[in-house]
């Protein structure tokens, strides 16, 4: 956080100075700026904190986005702008594949790029249309994910590849309005770069089917096992929190289009909510007929 | 032009005339039609109020013409669009008056997907004295017709009848957020996220595209248009501006589409501000043009700003609005207020700016004088015919008898829509599903 002060504070030599340099310097209630370790990197943390926080913040509300009939794009496109820049911001930094507390490997902490205004608070204040309460820990170190919802609970398990798994299933949520089919969504180039870590693929991938066709692929050479069990996990959470928020059985808002196209993808998390949802009414039928 | 008439007394002679409480729902829109007359406001049910003033009467002087209730209808209703299986808001976003052109009044209104003319015209006489049918409508036996008679125009009780005489569908796949009247009163455009398309006021089954900002892929799209209005004495110029804070301005005589602008309006952006939040505040909610032509305006989440149609690179005044919410931006980004859509209009001669802001306050600045003034449009606090008081927000430290702290706003009580009658020092307000109307003291 390096805020402008009154005076020029430029010498790092002023502080081993006895006397009057060194009241010169506190007597103007300026703070002590950069040439601190132990503040610079607290702050650093705390700030790598908010901004993972308001990451979490952002990729919710993109979530949420396909609850509604129709979402309001434009604000879809700022948040997703923003989810953008902190993700350009922790690639840049090296943090968005190490655990948060890190600095960064570059010389320059997070706050070189950015001024923290303490603008990334995390309390909310003003809860006006109603408390949704987002206690959402990091992606990175912690695997687990609360969302509270009024007086829904549900857990998500995710793993490296969280940001990945949330926007994938937002996916749809632009091109509702489009009558368009896709046979499958074209990657940013910027997956294809080895030596991004896993994570910081998924992000990519992430962000760029913010806005395609919801259809999640699994083509990718080199796709992880263990990722169809991550979908999986995912799945059932997102079929929670959507029976939970609409009250409704199956996935809400399917129109015939989606349901089709998540038919025809074999590895989307909503071919699987839906067949799901089929099964269960499946089975809801079957019992009737049988038992009876 | 009168601006030593209009600038007089703006901060302190507001006069509380009415309250009209529209109990049923949320006003989406407001707007005067071009003589002042008449004010029409819109409302998330679909329908349109329109509200018409009072000739002036000698025998009653301090009803200075005052707004009555002159027609309600329908206008659009909701819908459900079995294709994509999304059901489409009757809430009108937008009510434009066209100039009127004989005795019937016409509006365009539109909701996220429609756009519909209106056409209001008044029934004072009726005819009377029909051959084959009787006063009650019925049949007469034609034996029983011994003389023929003409048929008389009898005085009646006045009924104002609204029909729609267009409706405009079918031509935006995304929400349409702008229309616009252009000078020469044969055509309009409607502006959805993505793309602007011009209508003939008489053709329903066609619409021009002339601009189309989609990306080829859906996933690089980082921009979209958020408001356009046409040049009010230029009918091949408009403008429109984007979510990332820029204006274009587009001639249409430089090529069918206008995907090329003309002239590109941005301020750069000032580093020692930049947060993760700067460019969802950057992005801008209202723009209009004055009336003079020759000055444009812009709301941001923050600011309101005055460009001069000859300079791009910045500015010509900005106005701040609510200046202490930038300290707040991630509660206010949390509960989406960040994304409220403010309006910002113009008095008649163009020296005075308003806008809304939170807790029904609205902000007027002085262009001229460069003094601004906050009031509140609220029941609580005025009475009928009661001089608004300006009010205070106070930022930090001390706060004074009347004075309101930052933390105890009401974000839910929102202004969005005003309009300022076209010549005369006449408000409307929308507060949520309030109107007021606010008319400046005649001595």
């Amino acid at each position: 956080m390096r805020k402008r002060g009154s005076r020029p504070i430029i010498m790092p030599v002023h502080r081993r100075r006895k006397g009057r340099e060194k009241s010169n310097m506190y007597s103007k209630g300026t703070k002590r700026k950069f040439f601190d370790g132990v503040d610079n990197k607290a702050v650093a943390a705390s700030y790598s904190l908010q901004r993972q926080s308001l990451l979490d913040m952002s990729l919710l509300k993109l979530q949420l986005c396909h609850m509604l009939a129709e979402p309001n794009l434009c604000r879809s496109v700022l948040i997703a702008n923003t989810v953008r820049q902190i993700q350009e911001e922790m690639t840049h930094d090296g943090s968005w594949q190490v655990v948060t507390e890190a600095l960064g490997g570059s010389g320059h902490g997070p706050s070189d790029s950015l001024v923290d205004t303490e603008v990334l608070c995390q309390s909310p204040e003003q809860q006006d249309g109603g408390p949704k309460l987002y206690s959402v820990m990091g992606y990175d170190g912690c695997r687990e994910e609360e969302v509270v919802t009024d007086k829904a609970l549900c857990s998500v398990v995710v793993g490296d590849r969280a940001p990945a798994l949330l926007l994938g299933t937002i996916g749809h949520c632009w091109d509702r309005g489009e009558l368009r089919v896709e046979d499958g969504v074209s990657k940013d180039s910027g997956t294809g770069d080895e030596e991004e870590t896993r994570s910081g693929e998924g992000a990519k991938m992430a962000t760029g089917q913010v806005f395609g066709m919801f259809e999640i692929k699994n083509g990718a050479p080199g796709s992880d096992p263990a990722l169809e069990e991550l979908f999986s996990d995912v799945d059932a959470s997102y079929y929670d929190l959507d029976t939970m928020l609409t009250g409704m059985q199956s996935a809400p808002k399917m129109g015939p289009y989606d349901f089709l196209d998540s038919l025809a993808s074999s590895h989307g998390p909503v071919s699987n909510s839906s067949c799901r949802a089929d099964l269960n009414e499946l089975d809801h039928i079957m019992e009737i007929i049988v038992g009876s | 032009m009168d601006e030593e008439i209009d600038t007089r007394k703006i901060n302190n002679s507001f006069l509380r005339d009415h309250n009209y409480a529209t109990e049923a729902d949320i006003i989406s829109t407001v707007e005067f039609n071009p003589t002042g007359e008449l004010l029409a406001t819109g409302d998330k049910g679909g329908r349109v109020v329109v509200f018409q003033r009072e000739q002036e009467s000698k025998n009653q002087p301090h009803r200075r013409g005052e707004y009555n209730v002159y027609s309600t209808f329908q206008s659009h209703e909701p819908e459900f669009d079995y294709l994509k299986s999304l059901e489409i808001e009757e809430k009108i976003n937008k009510i434009r008056w066209l100039p009127q052109q004989n005795a019937a009044y016409f509006l365009l209104s539109t909701n996220d997907k429609t756009v519909k003319l209106w056409k209001i015209s008044e029934r004072d006489k009726r005819p009377e004295g029909y051959n084959l049918k009787d006063e009650d409508g019925r049949i007469r036996d034609p034996t029983t017709i011994t003389a023929l008679r003409v048929p008389v125009l009898q005085p009646m009780d006045l009924m104002v009848e609204a029909t729609p005489r267009r409706v405009f569908s079918n031509a935006h796949t995304y929400h349409i957020n702008s229309i616009s009247v252009s000078n020469d009163y044969e055509t309009y455009m409607s502006t959805d996220d993505l793309r602007i398309n011009l209508w003939n006021l008489e053709i329903t089954n066609q619409s021009f595209n002339i601009v189309d900002i989609k990306p080829a892929n859906m996933e690089e799209l980082t921009e979209v248009i958020t408001a356009a209005e046409f040049h009010p004495n230029q009918c091949n110029t408009f403008i429109y501006s984007s979510s990332k804070g820029s204006i274009r301005l587009c001639d249409m005589r430089a090529s069918a589409l206008c995907d090329n602008h003309s002239k590109f309006f941005e301020e750069p952006e000032d580093p020692s501000n930049r947060s993760f939040f700067s460019e969802i505040i950057s992005s801008i909610s209202d723009v209009k043009f004055s009336h003079s032509g020759r000055y444009l305006m812009t709301r941001d989440y923050l600011t309101v700003k005055v460009w001069d149609l000859n300079m791009e690179s910045k500015p010509l005044e900005t106005y701040q609005v609510h200046d202490y919410l930038r300290s707040k931006l991630c509660s206010l980004y949390e509960n989406d207020c960040i994304f409220d859509k403010f309006e910002c209009v113009w008095n008649g001669s163009d020296s005075v700016i308003m806008t809304g802001s939170y807790n029904n306050f609205f902000r007027m600045f002085d262009r001229n004088t460069k003094r601004d003034v906050t009031l509140e449009a609220s029941r609580e606090n005025s009475k009928p015919r009661a001089i608004l008081k300006p009010r205070k927000v106070c930022v930090g430290g001390k706060r004074r008898k009347d004075e309101i702290s930052v933390d105890s706003l009401d974000f839910s009580k929102k202004i969005l829509h005003t309009a300022w009658h076209p010549s005369e020092n006449i408000i409307a307000v929308a507060a949520t599903n309030n109107l007021y109307i606010f008319q400046d003291k005649v001595n």
